[in-house]
Order: structure tokens, then sequence, then C-alpha cells
């Protein structure tokens, strides 16, 4: 073998902000190779697709908006994969938190007052909770897997929502269509900056990150999780009680799920439709992984998912770039940005030729 | 429900649960390896299109068929790359993957689109395929069929009965043992992982060459999901794979046909979960019954491996 | 493959536009071509809905050549991103804007909010603005067609229809179907099964063939992909295409089918905003305008049939025959329209409700 690749006893410091600067030359190096293959100028899809989102004020409020929900949800379920607690299903208990929300919202439609979006947003938690509550229960009473009951109350979460807006959460005056009322303006979120759409929830995520930085650093239950997902062995034997934990982990991971698709329908949406998520569930998990399962590195790789989306849509306005293209150049940075996690954690030399 | 019909019935279940079994069966053998690849529906859509585009190109299915695990395989390739030489993380690389199939196989697809193509043909075995019920149901079915079946037999004996699906247990349960035994753990995973991949391809070309011979964008329509929804349902069995695959697409057409029949007063949508919740009873029930506890997952699913050197 | 290398020349020729031009500015700058954009719901590989509007953007392109400039976005999502979309046609210089679809109803009226010079054209929807118009075809009256047709080549009197979601569109598609059919056989039975999507091949295939073991010899839909139609013709029995012409996908098996046929609004209106003459509007065109066409009949429409179906389109074409013409009962046998009235565009815009011989 020409190469000699060894474990670093301790991560590179500077390798770790070096390789995602690496991974994102290697991403434009094949995106020039793949857009000039498509017959596009590479340059300005490049610009379009990684710069111009955020050389604007409104620019980069989009990104906090798209961003915000992806790492809410990321945030909680790093938590549970630190843990091997495996929610596959934060889009399900996303849509769950959301109708609870907005059943609040319309049963209070056209009253004011400042308790309205508090209590939506307690009913989002609750809700969101509620639904991972049962892979939990089906988990820690029977052993049933938690992949698979969380991925298939998804697509009955979604069903849920359809049957409810085509039927009694319907507008009386939509001409049946299948959307609620607009909400009224006590149930939805404050405008942080006029003429944007930044709302409360953009902040919020951030605090969210903090919160559960220090809740999985200073706290017991915190370690508990980290040792539990570490060493499963030691922490039966330090008599954690590993069914709570995997209680805390969904109910977590679902209640931030459940706030997140509050935020939603009371913010950028601002009443129940059929699709309020384009898949934020799914993405977060890329998300909590491309931020190695810590709720800072989770606020980068948000805004990075977040930026390649609107970077996407950017690049189909201005340059015509296929939505396709869009999606391959997104794998692509992905896998770069995986790929180079490698050098913070190996080291790779040149192997000394043997001469016998 | 006349006998005859009772057979299209099964037939139509036949063809909707063949692609879940084909994806399942593979994403089986690579969890059995101890690695976890969620980008099943990113390769199933590469091998739709690959098996459309060869067929419709050079008229020979066969030839399709066979591009079509090969790109299947090519998909896996990258994440097994990714995830066994540079140990990337397998649930972020297996995701990626997906989103980077869908966009590939959008791109490559774009001139067949609206592309008509003869569907396989069906291979009545001579004598046995006229038999009243049991000829139409048995004996006549398209390849891609008989060759689904011939697989959930063939694994199941291949990692019960063999040496070499021993080591790929071994290597699952623990690389470390298996690593120190003398087993090249990587290797192993490398051509379950492309083995997985060629599966997947395969479950794409029978939906864009025999469940709707048709090649459209996203055509899978998540179906990558509940192929691996159905690993975990099967305990990391390949018969149980069998049944859940033809559970789910049995109360698939079920609800379809309640509906039909006037849907007894019940909101679509609410049929619509039949599947869904369906698998989470029979799994709950299995999972609780008199002979629970062996519904264990590979015991490295999902970790990282590399040996020391 | 043809198909591939038009889809090519669109990307090289975008590519160019993008290189030549700068930020736009006011129409008065007569060489600047007119930039339109597109909102698109589904990828425009989808062969139905999508693929539909997108033949009326390069309609716009061949009819103008370089007097305007077509740019479209795909699947986005009628949640949260569409406004952004929207948004970011409407401030990268895009003076028409079509969305199309009925999600991108609320977002559209947002954006159009702050961008009052950018004209906005909403498909399905009912809101306007004074730069915000609505537009949509009736489809329902090819329905009328179709089921004139099908009422005659039924012989199990059992039709089977795909819906997608139970919205007034597909609602109402069902209903003058079942009336059409009914009125040539009495005791037409229109199955209905929901797939609960716009487009999943897979389950519309399984869907219809629940429903041609449930009796149905005809099929219709109201989903975008070809595969009932596929099975149909494998099963050997009659449907209809529906919003483009399947007819490769089924040569015997498809009597015709409903053309969404968007070319000549598109064009009028690109032509208003560049003869400075556009203005909101409300429009709900059908076959007299062209917005809705019959696919030419299959083989398996016998001659009698035909002429029969052409006097219905005729008849539609010329107002001598309402789609919803009394007297209609309901499912539950309550009379709901009496003889000699018939609904208004209101009433059927907003139908919930089926008609009697509807097994949904």
């Amino acid at each position: 073998m020409p190469f000699r690749i060894d474990r670093r006893r301790e991560m590179s410091r500077g390798l770790l902000y070096l390789s995602p600067v690496l991974a994102v030359a290697m991403t434009v190096l094949t995106g020039f190779a793949l857009f000039a293959a498509l017959g596009q100028d590479p340059l300005p899809a490049l610009y379009h697709f990684g710069i111009s989102p955020l050389t604007t004020l409104y620019g980069v409020s989009e990104l906090l908006v798209k961003a915000a929900p992806l790492i809410t949800i990321a945030v909680g379920l790093a938590v549970g994969f630190r843990a091997n607690v495996w929610n596959i299903g934060a889009e399900g208990q996303l849509t769950f938190g959301a109708i609870a929300a907005g059943v609040v919202a319309l049963n209070f439609w056209g009253e004011e007052g400042g308790w309205i979006l508090p209590l939506m947003c307690l009913a989002g938690v609750l809700g969101g909770m509620a639904y991972a509550a049962v892979p939990a229960f089906l988990k820690t009473r029977f052993g049933v897997n938690e992949i698979l009951t969380s991925l298939m109350l998804t697509y009955v979460a979604a069903l849920l929502l359809s049957a409810l807006v085509f039927g009694p959460l319907k507008d009386p005056a939509g001409f049946n269509f299948p959307q609620s009322r607009m909400f009224t303006d006590s149930a939805l979120l404050p405008i942080i900056l006029a003429g944007t759409r930044l709302h409360f929830g953009a902040v919020a995520a951030l605090m969210i990150a903090v919160a559960v930085w220090v809740l999985m650093t200073f706290t017991i239950v915190g370690f508990q999780l980290r040792v539990l997902g570490q060493a499963p062995a030691a922490a039966r034997y330090a008599g954690f009680h590993g069914k709570r934990l995997i209680w805390i982990c969904l109910l977590m991971s679902g209640g931030l799920a459940g706030l997140a698709g509050t935020f939603e329908i009371a913010g950028p949406i601002g009443q129940l439709i059929p699709a309020i998520t384009p898949g934020y569930g799914f993405t977060a998990i890329i998300v909590a992984f491309l931020g190695r399962l810590h709720p800072l590195g989770i606020v980068l790789a948000g805004l990075v998912m977040a930026l390649s989306y609107i970077g996407g849509e950017n690049a189909q306005v201005e340059v015509g770039l296929p939505q396709a293209a869009t999606g391959v150049f997104q794998g692509l940075l992905l896998f770069f940005l995986l790929a180079s996690d490698f050098l913070v954690r190996y080291r790779v030399r040149l192997a000394r030729r043997v001469t016998e | 429900m006349s006998a005859e019909t009772a057979v299209l019935v099964m037939l139509t279940v036949i063809s909707a649960a063949t692609p879940l079994l084909f994806a399942a069966l593979g994403e089986l053998v690579v969890e059995k390896s101890g690695v976890l690849n969620l980008g099943v529906e990113g390769m199933m859509l590469a091998g739709a299109v690959a098996g459309f585009a060869v067929t419709v190109s050079t008229g020979s299915a066969v030839l399709g068929i066979v591009c079509a695990a090969l790109a299947g395989a090519l998909m896996a390739l990258i994440f097994g790359v990714l995830t066994l030489t540079l140990a990337a993380n397998q649930v972020a690389t297996g995701l990626a993957l997906t989103i980077f199939g869908v966009g590939l196989s959008a791109l490559l697809g774009a001139g067949f689109v609206g592309v008509p193509v003869a569907p396989l043909p069906k291979l009545a075995v001579p004598g046995l395929s006229d038999l009243a019920v049991i000829g139409p149901l048995l004996f006549a079915h398209d390849a891609l069929v008989y060759l689904s079946i011939l697989a959930t037999a063939g694994i199941g004996w291949f990692l019960a009965r063999t040496r070499a699906g021993m080591i790929l247990r071994a290597v699952g349960e623990s690389d470390e043992s298996a690593h120190s035994i003398g087993y090249n753990v990587i290797r192993v995973r490398y051509l379950a992982v492309l083995f997985g991949g060629a599966m997947s391809g395969l479950a794409g070309a029978f939906l864009s060459l025999s469940h709707t011979p048709m090649w459209a964008e996203e055509m899978t329509a998540g179906r990558g999901w509940i192929a691996l929804a159905l690993v975990v349902f099967s305990s990391w069995r390949p018969g149980r794979v069998l049944l859940g695959a033809y559970l789910f697409g049995g109360v698939t057409i079920l609800q379809l046909h309640a509906q039909g029949a006037g849907g007894l007063g019940i909101p679509a949508q609410v049929l619509s979960m039949l599947p869904y919740l369906a698998t989470i009873a029979v799994l709950t029930i299995i999972a609780a019954g008199p002979w629970r506890g062996r519904l264990d997952a590979p015991a490295c699913l999902g970790k990282l491996f590399r040996p020391p050197t | 493959m043809k198909t591939a290398v038009t889809r090519r020349d669109f990307v090289l020729g975008s590519a160019a536009a993008a290189g030549t031009l700068g930020l736009a500015g006011p129409r008065a700058f007569a060489a600047e071509p007119l930039k339109v954009g597109f909102v698109y719901v589904g990828p425009v590989g989808d062969f139905g809905w999508t693929h539909g509007h997108d033949m009326g953007r390069k309609a716009i392109e061949a009819h103008f050549g370089g007097q305007v400039k077509t740019t479209f976005v795909e699947n986005v999502a009628e949640g949260p991103d569409a406004e952004r979309v929207i948004r970011q046609l409407a401030s990268s210089g895009h003076e028409l804007i079509f969305s199309t679809s009925f999600g991108f109803m609320n977002p559209t009226l947002r954006v159009a909010k702050m961008f009052p010079k950018v004209k906005f054209e909403h498909a399905t929807g009912y809101r306007t603005a004074p730069n915000v118009s609505v537009y949509n075809a009736r489809f329902h009256e090819g329905r009328v067609v179709c089921g004139t047709i099908a009422g005659h080549v039924t012989k199990s009197g059992i039709a089977g229809y795909i819906g997608s979601f139970p919205i007034p569109e597909v609602v109402m598609g069902i209903n003058a179907f079942t009336l059409a059919a009914r009125k040539i056989r009495p005791d037409t039975k229109v199955k209905v099964v929901w797939v609960n999507s716009w487009y999943d091949p897979g389950k519309e295939g399984d869907a219809a063939k629940a429903l041609i073991d449930q009796g149905a010899d005809i099929m219709c839909q109201h989903t975008d992909s070809p595969a009932p139609l596929q099975v149909a013709e494998a099963r050997g029995i009659h449907g209809f295409g529906q919003a483009s012409d399947m007819k490769t996908f089924a040569p015997n098996a498809q009597l015709t089918a409903i053309l969404d046929v968007w070319d000549g609004y598109y064009i009028q209106r690109t032509r208003d905003v560049l003869d400075r003459k556009w203005q909101s509007q409300s429009i709900w065109w059908g076959l007299k305008e062209g917005m809705v066409k019959m696919a030419p009949y299959g083989a398996a429409v016998p001659e009698n049939v035909r002429q029969e179906a052409e006097a219905a389109r005729e008849a539609l074409v010329s107002g001598a025959r309402h789609p919803f013409a009394g007297p209609i009962e309901d499912q539950k046998g309550v009379p709901r329209v009496a003889e000699g009235q018939s609904l208004s565009d209101k009433e059927i815009a907003a139908m919930d409700w089926y008609v009697e011989g509807v097994e949904a």
C-alpha cells in the first residue's frame, strides 16, 4: 500500500476547520465540471448557487427562515442519535405538532390576546411529544424497533393532516379547497426584520441549540445519554435507567419537531395546508450528522443545508440550471463534506518504501 | 369474488410487493454485514432509469436489467468508498445518496419521459401455467418475479448455511473479533454493500420495466423507505421480508379495493393509513408474542470500523 | 431522443441568455426581452400537469422569439418555499409570473403586494388582486365528452375513476363524467378510488387494477401518469388520457384524452404585457376557447359514437348544452338541480357533493 493511514489520538484542530473548506473546494471543482458538461457557464452557476443568496439582507433572512426548522429538529434528533435512539420520524412529529397548534389557532380564530401564540407553542410541543410517545411506548414496552414505527407514523400523520384540511378544518369560505382559514394576527409569529419573513422561530432555533448544548455538556442526564450511546454495557453497569433515557430522547426530539412545525404554520405559512413541510424532518437527519451531533455544529450544518436549497432555486431562476442538476450538486457537496471528516480523524502519510 | 378475480387480485399484490422485496432483501444483506445504507430510494431510481434507458435504446430487456443492477451497485460503490474506506457516517451518507440519486436519475432520464416500452414478457411454464388458479398464480410471471422469490430462498440459504454467509454475519455481529480471526471486514462489507445496491437496482428496474413500464422522475415514490422499514419488520430474516413485502402490498391493494367498493363510509385518507398501521401492528404482535426476544439487529449495525494498521 | 435534444437546447439557450442579460429594466428598453417566470409544483418530466404548463412556456418562447425570455423553477413545494421562489422571480426582473398550482395562491398574493408592477397569473385559485389574475380550464367539459363515449362503450356499466384529492376540480369532473355517461346508459356506476397523490405511477396502476377487478371496463383518471391507461391496455379495456395525449402508452385502450392547452392563454397574456394592456381578470376557459381540447378518437370508438361525442362537444362549445343541467339528484337521492335549471359557475367551483351513480 502506498499510503499509511493511522487513527489520530485526538481530532486535529486545524483540520477540523480546514476540512470543510477543502470539501467546498472539491465541490466547486466537481460542480465546475458538472455544469460545464451540462452546457452551462460554470462560474455564474456556482456564483448563484453559493454566493449570491448571501449578498443581500433579504437573502440572509431567507437563509435563516429555511435553516430554523432544520436546526430546531436536528438538535433534538442528535440527542437521541448520541444515545443510539433512532427517531427517523421527525417529519411526522412535526406534522402532528403543527396540527395540534393549528387546532388551537383555528379554535381562537379572530380572537386577540398575547396568550394565543404561547398556547399554540405548548400545543405544538405536546403534539410532537405525544406522537413520539407511540414509538417510545412500543419500544420500551414491547421492544419494537423505533426506526420502523417512527417512519411508518410519518405517512400516517401526513394522511391525517390531509383528512383534516379536507374535512373539519377546511376554510368555510374557501370554495372547498383543502386549506384552513388564514390565521389571524394573534396566531402569527412576530416578524423580526421588516420586509422579510424572518420570524421569532429563527431566534428560538439558536436558543434551543445553546440550551441543548448546556444540557448535554453540564447535566447528569446529558452525561448518561452520552454514556448510553458510547458504552451501553457501562451504562447498564452504572445502573442508568435505559428505558427512561429512551423516553427522554424520543419526547425531546418529538417535542422540538412539533415546535418547528408550529413555527412553520405560525410563521411563513400562516394557515394549515396539506403540505406544510418539504421534508424538513428527513433533511434534519443529515443536518444532525453533518453537524457531528453537536448542537453548535448543527447550527452551521443547518445553514449550509439551507443555502444548498436556496442556492438551487436561485440557480434555476438566474441561469436556468435544471433542478435535477442542483440535486446532484447538493449530493456532491454532502459527499465531500462527509468524506472530509476522514482527514480530521485519520492521518494519511506516504508509506516509506520498504527495501528488502 | 370469483376465483379468476381472486387470482387477478393476487397478481396485483405480487406486482406491488416485488420491488419492495428486492430492495429489502438487498438491504438485509447489507445490514447483516453491519452496515446501514439509507440510500435505497436513490439506488432504486438509478436502477429504474438505467434499466429503462438501456432497454429502450438497445431493445434488450435482459441487458436493461443487468445495467439496472450495475447502476445500483455503482451508486452503492459511492456509499462504500465514503463509509467503508473514508469512514464517513453511514446514516448521513445514505441520505445524501438518496438526494444524489433523485437528481442524477432525473438528469439522465430527461430524454426518456413519455417514451413507451414493452413490458417484460411473462415466462409461462409450459404445461403448468394452464392449470386453473395456481397456473396463473405461480407459473406465469415475468423473470424478475421468479428471481425475487429465488433470491429470498437463496439469501436465506446463503446466510444460514454457507461459510461465506457465516463470515458475513460474524462481521456484522462483531467486527473486531472477525478482524482478529483474520477476516477482511472491509472487503466483506464492500461486497455486501455492492450486492445491496444491485438488488435495489433490480427493484427499480422492476418498477420501470414491469410494474409501470415507463420512466418518470421520482417514480419510486417512497418505496425505498418502505423497504428499509421492512428489513426492520423482518427482524433481519429473509423469509419474513417476503412476508412483510406481501403483507404491505396486500393491505395496500386491499384498501384500494375497499375504496372501489364504496369505501365503507371511511374517509379515503384513513383507508390509506392501513398499510402503515398494519405493519406496526404486526411487528408489535411479533415482538410481544410468546416467541419474543429474537428481534435484535446485527450488533455492529451502523458503527464505524477501520482496521488497525 | 427527441425530448432530450429539446431540453438540452433550452439549457443552452438560457445559459446564453444569462450571459447577455444584465439586470432587467423597465419595458421602455425594447431591446431587452421580457422575462416571464413559471413556478411549477412538479418536475417538468411528469408527463402530466407540469409537463402541460411547460409546453405552454415553450410555446411562448417559440412564438415571441428574442422578444421574450422564460425561466422556470420546478418541484416547488406548496409550503413555505413557494413564497421565496416567487419573490426571487419577481425581484430578478421577471415582469410576468405564472404560478401553476392551487397551493401557490396565498404566496402569490403576498409577493404581488410587494411588487405592484409585476403581473402575476395564478392557475386554479380564486383570489385576485390588481396585479394578480386567476385562470383555470373547464376540464369538466372534456369529461362530458368522455362520459358520452363511456356510456356507449361500456359493457359492464361500471366505470373506474382514479382520483387524486377530493378538491372541487376533481369532484366536478367525476360528476360531469357520470351525468354524461348516465344520459346514454342510465344504470352506469362510477367507482372512485383516491390515491392521495397527483403523481405516483405505481399506485395509480394498482388502483386501476383494483377497479378493473371490481368490474370496471372504462378507466378514467384525474392523476397525472399514464400508468392507469397502461393497465387498461394490458387488461384489454378502454380509458381516457389525462392532460396530454397518452396514445403512445395505450394505442388500443385510449378512446380519447382531455388535453390541457395553455399555449393560447400564455401567448395572449404575454402579448398583453408587451403591449401594456395587461389587466387583472379571472377566466375559466373551456372547449370553446381551446384551453381544453380532445385528442383524436381512438379506433375503439365506433362511427356513431364518434358522431355523438362530436355533437356533445359542439353543443358544449355553442352553449346549447350545460354540463350540469337539471334534473340532478345527488348520491342520496336529494334533488340538487331542478328541471330546466343548471348550476352557476360559482356553485360548480365549490362542488363537494356527488351525483347519483357515483360510488365514492
